[in-house]
């Protein structure tokens, strides 16, 4: 499936990510967890071909993604909601969603079926995106991801600053995800709401990929925790 | 629902150009030289709005475009004879080759620097259309012939035939726009102005949208320019001045920025303005430039803007 082998990239002449390697199989969720400027949403976008790889190797299905440009990524099947949304405001949820259809050339099946996991958007169909509530938001720019009908899904940070409610339906679609064979990587501050839904856990520290353990692991290793993000037993 | 906001939306633009169209029997001589001038130029703007209002960006040349139209049909005409029809889409095509040519150069900066970029080409046009004097009669200009000015019966010169003219290139420019704004490619066009990293991550290559829009802005402006010097007869440097690249971004700042009909509402709103005024002030550009302020703070987001922010949230 996916898979990051040894990759290092820089702001500037800044080394951001040192030799960092992860992969990830159909249907499994992997935990990004790492202090603030660990270099977990670099790797995501690194990945995307956002940030340029100087070193190392990034392939999905054994087709290197590493040479790509950005446009070319999700095209391939891997759909990013980036931290902080980042929604099309002035256009509507429908206009939002045949954005990330048209990527793939996918139609109304695709759209249904991402609707179907967020049904308030359907209610919202003709609103503009910059007028919805900040769950809603959030919801809009997974279904607009997921519209790629991804095989691959990035995730940075999905649940902050939503209410618990909100909090629950971006859960319970992650874990209906992976129950349809996603991938997904997930980027996530909440320890114990991590915890509950991943497969396994990868710490990062200064760039580097320093264990990768299986959840329920982790729940044993509060110095873990301790070491990498800060946080004691939970 | 959404076919019917669709409908509701091709209806209104089909209804601003049946006014139009019953205007030509309505308004007194005077007003019709006005308003054939006012929709080629708002043909200009409809092109402008197009990279300004759904890409998001800010070009300070096209003054360069307008011009390679109306000197792409004027030349040719003055120089080798070539018939009003052929001259016109002679223009076309310059516009189309010069936007082409600046888009593959400019479109690698953003920002500010595109502003300036676009800016130093239409200034570099302008002082090639002073130092090839001799052909192109520089500030001077030069007039086209009442005679060679015919495509098939239609003499442009007559006022009639070139309402009609005019309305012809506003109407076909307008609902062009408004099928390309409400198409997939549009809608990738907003995307960028909105987030340009963001429509990348979605698999789209922001340079080809973006010079998409740039060449079919141009080809708007060439068309506009190519059309001024058939139907007004005459061809000049004028055109290629830093004027010709702020009118369009006024224009589109006036009547709103992102919506199909505003150009026009611009265009039509400084038009009378400017008319206006001077009738009772020499200072008329002074009270021009007031106004503007003042509309601009009132209404930020121009004026169909705003209209689509208050009240009719369905207009594209």
């Amino acid at each position: 499936m996916l898979d990051v082998r040894e990759i290092d990239c820089f702001y500037g002449d800044v080394q951001v990510l040192r030799g960092l390697s992860l992969h990830v199989q159909p249907g499994e969720i992997l935990c990004l967890l790492g202090r603030n400027g660990a270099g977990k949403t670099t790797t995501l976008k690194a990945i995307m071909g956002l940030v340029r790889v100087r070193a190392g190797t990034i392939s999905l299905d054994g087709r290197a993604l590493s040479d790509m440009t950005a446009p070319e990524v999700p095209r391939l099947g891997l759909g990013y909601v980036p931290q902080g949304r980042r929604l099309f405001a002035e256009l509507t949820v429908a206009e939002n969603l045949e954005i990330g259809l048209m990527t793939r050339g996918h139609g109304a099946e695709t759209r249904d079926r991402t609707l179907g996991l967020f049904p308030v958007l359907r209610e919202r169909l003709n609103q503009r995106a910059g007028t919805l509530s900040g769950g809603e938001q959030q919801m809009l720019a997974m279904a607009r991801a997921l519209c790629l009908d991804p095989s691959v899904l990035l995730l940075d940070e999905p649940t902050e600053g939503l209410m618990p409610s909100m909090i629950g339906r971006i859960r319970d679609v992650v874990v209906s995800l992976r129950e349809a064979g996603v991938a997904t990587i997930l980027v996530e501050q909440r320890v114990d709401a991590v915890l509950s839904i991943a497969d396994r856990v990868c710490f990062i520290e200064s760039g580097r990929s320093r264990e990768t353990l299986a959840a329920e692991a982790v729940r044993d290793r509060p110095d873990l925790l301790q070491r990498y993000v800060g946080v004691g037993a939970v | 629902m959404n076919g019917m906001v669709l409908d509701r939306a091709l209806a209104l633009h089909l209804g601003v150009v049946a006014l139009l169209f019953v205007l030509q029997f309505i308004l007194p001589a005077y007003h019709h030289g006005i308003v054939a001038r006012v929709l080629v130029l708002a043909s200009f703007a409809l092109g402008y709005n197009i990279l300004f209002g759904y890409t998001g960006l800010l070009s300070l040349g096209h003054a360069l475009f307008f011009g390679a139209g109306i000197y792409g049909t004027g030349l040719v005409m003055r120089e080798f004879g070539w018939p009003a029809s052929a001259a016109l889409f002679s223009g076309i095509l310059s516009a189309v080759t010069v936007s082409l040519i600046v888009g593959f150069l400019a479109l690698r900066t953003v920002g500010v620097a595109f502003m300036i970029v676009t800016l130093m080409f239409a200034q570099a046009g302008y002082l090639t259309s002073l130092y090839f004097n001799e052909f192109t009669r520089g500030d001077e200009g030069f007039v086209l012939q009442q005679a060679t000015r015919v495509i098939g019966p239609f003499d442009l010169s007559e006022p009639t035939t070139r309402y009609f003219a005019a309305l012809l290139l506003f109407a076909i420019g307008l609902l062009i726009k408004l099928a390309l704004v409400r198409s997939s490619t549009g809608r990738v066009l907003v995307s960028i102005r909105e987030n340009e990293e963001r429509s990348r991550m979605l698999g789209y290559n922001p340079f080809r949208y973006k010079l998409l829009a740039l060449v079919v802005s141009g080809a708007f402006a060439g068309a506009a320019g190519a059309m001024y010097g058939l139907l007004f007869g005459y061809v000049g440097a004028t055109f290629v001045t830093i004027q010709y690249s702020i009118f369009p971004l006024l224009w589109v700042l006036l009547g709103g920025a992102g919506t199909v009909l505003g150009p026009l509402v611009g265009t039509l709103f400084m038009f009378y303005l400017v008319d206006l005024t001077s009738g009772f002030t020499t200072a008329s550009l002074l009270v021009v430039g007031v106004s503007l302020v003042v509309l601009i703070l009132w209404f930020p987001k121009g004026l169909l803007g705003t209209v689509r922010q208050r009240v009719l949230p369905w207009l594209p």
